[in-house]
């Protein structure tokens, strides 16, 4: 089962307490999310389905390289981090 | 005459009440911290709307119903599926730059740029202009959004440029009051479009306005054009005025032809406002030019033309002294449906309103945030 968390930021707009979820790859643990909480999907991903620019998941510690089609692996004991990257002011 | 003011910043979204004394009270603003690009008050049904530009999460829509105290999250408008061989980048073909041969923005919502309720006739109704570029419309008051492919589709769209933005959008939409189904949009930079239909045919109708930044022999194509900001008098709907990047430009033909007009001390700015009933009576907040945004010689003012165009006068009492370094937005500057009651709101955070018909100016903050958009109702 694979772990994942959402940085407080995140939380801020759409709660989303940390889970765990069966999933293959990233893509996959984002869709069981977004089942329960579809309002998080605009948050996290793009019109097109991408990771949001401003956004980095973390898998196991290595920043994912898919962000278009999400298509990272994640392990049985993966630990996501979905947290947004520093910008503006 | 309308007692209330939403004024939406890059730091939330004020929402202010006339005091009776000629004052406005300023309280506490809705969504700290948040970039609140455009507001709108539906006039059919009393509910708020107000935009919002999260830096990481995206655009958002959120509404508070008439007698509600609460605000809830509604739907944004979202781009369909991109085609897989839609043009990525300029190099891709000739067909995949815009006018001035920069890549095509991704098929994905930047900004909600302008929002309207669509006509009496029409509950519910929402109409809303966005960047990169995508008019989106409503009919059940922001529950679901559709893109208006008719005018999405047109070749001349994959030649819009970005203006205000890196990538194109539509920053105004003007429902015609004497029929719903006419709908005009202004483009930065793509010009100005009509719909006779409600959106299911689309022309442009930018002739006579003129790009200088283009070269000579393209300066008058109406779809190079960046009007920065187009209104239309709500009881003369063929008068249109446009503050365009180039100059003024008016029109008294429901924007068939568009005629330049240049004033003091300057014909750059960004907002315009029209008299509701008075076609010849608009107002502006003029800058040097583009390369420099900023008052003329420090000197903050209001322009006012009640000849269409052929003579200005120019307003600072209750304006700071020069040296003043304010700049007023392309939704930054309203009028009331009373056609005396103005407000504006400036970059460096100032918010002024005025009860003559712009000759005179209070002060209600210098301190906010930088203002996006200011809007009676």
């Amino acid at each position: 089962m694979a772990h994942i968390f959402f940085a407080a930021s995140i939380q801020r707009h759409v709660a989303m307490p940390e889970r765990e979820i069966h999933a293959r790859t990233l893509g996959e643990a984002l869709d069981a999310v977004f089942a329960g909480e579809p309002r998080l999907r605009g948050y996290i991903l793009d019109d097109q389905g991408a990771l949001r620019k401003h956004l980095a998941v973390f898998v196991d510690g290595v920043r994912v390289r898919d962000r278009e089609h999400l298509s990272d692996a994640l392990g049985e004991a993966s630990r996501v981090y979905v947290v947004q990257a520093l910008s503006g002011g | 005459m309308s007692d209330r003011l939403l004024v939406a910043t890059r730091k939330g979204l004020f929402v202010l009440h006339a005091d009776g004394k000629d004052g406005w009270s300023l309280g506490e603003p809705d969504f700290v911290g948040e970039p609140v690009s455009m507001a709108m008050h539906d006039p059919r049904d009393g509910t708020l709307y107000a935009a919002l530009n999260l830096g990481h999460f995206g655009v958002k829509l959120h509404r508070r119903r008439a007698g509600s105290a609460d605000w809830e999250e509604c739907a944004v408008p979202v781009y369909p599926p991109q085609p897989a061989d839609e043009p990525q980048s300029a190099a891709a073909s000739n067909g995949g730059a815009d006018a001035l041969g920069r890549p095509p923005a991704p098929w994905s919502l930047q900004q909600i740029w302008s929002l309207e309720p669509g006509g009496a006739d029409e509950p519910g109704v929402l109409w809303a202009g966005t960047i990169p570029g995508g008019l989106f419309r409503s009919e059940d008051g922001g529950d679901t959004w559709t893109l208006n492919r008719a005018l999405w589709d047109r070749p001349e769209r994959r030649e819009w440029a970005g203006g205000g933005y890196d990538a194109p959008g539509i920053h105004s939409v003007m429902v015609d009051p004497r029929d719903s189904r006419h709908v005009t949009v202004g483009v930065s930079c793509g010009g100005v479009w009509q719909t006779d239909d409600g959106g299911a045919t689309w022309r442009i109708t930018a002739e006579g306005m003129e790009a200088d930044y283009m070269p000579p022999e393209r300066r008058g194509e109406a779809n190079v054009q960046d009007p920065h900001r187009v209104v239309q008098c709500p009881a003369n709907p063929d008068v249109l005025w446009t503050q365009h990047h180039c100059a003024i430009f008016r029109s008294t033909d429901g924007a068939a032809h568009w005629r330049r007009i240049e004033a003091q001390p300057s014909s750059f700015g960004f907002a315009v406002a029209v008299h509701p009933r008075e076609p010849d009576t608009a107002w502006f907040v003029p800058a040097v030019k583009d390369q420099y945004r900023v008052p003329v010689d420090g000197q903050f003012v209001v322009t006012r033309t009640r000849d269409g165009g052929r003579t200005f006068e120019r307003f600072s009492k209750g304006l700071p002294a020069a040296p003043a370094y304010d700049l007023v937005y392309r939704h930054g500057l309203d009028i009331d449906d009373s056609g005396t009651r103005l407000a504006m709101g400036s970059t460096t955070g100032g918010l002024w309103a005025s009860g003559d018909g712009g000759e005179s100016w209070r002060l209600i903050s210098a301190h906010l945030p930088p203002v996006y958009c200011v809007r009676f109702g």
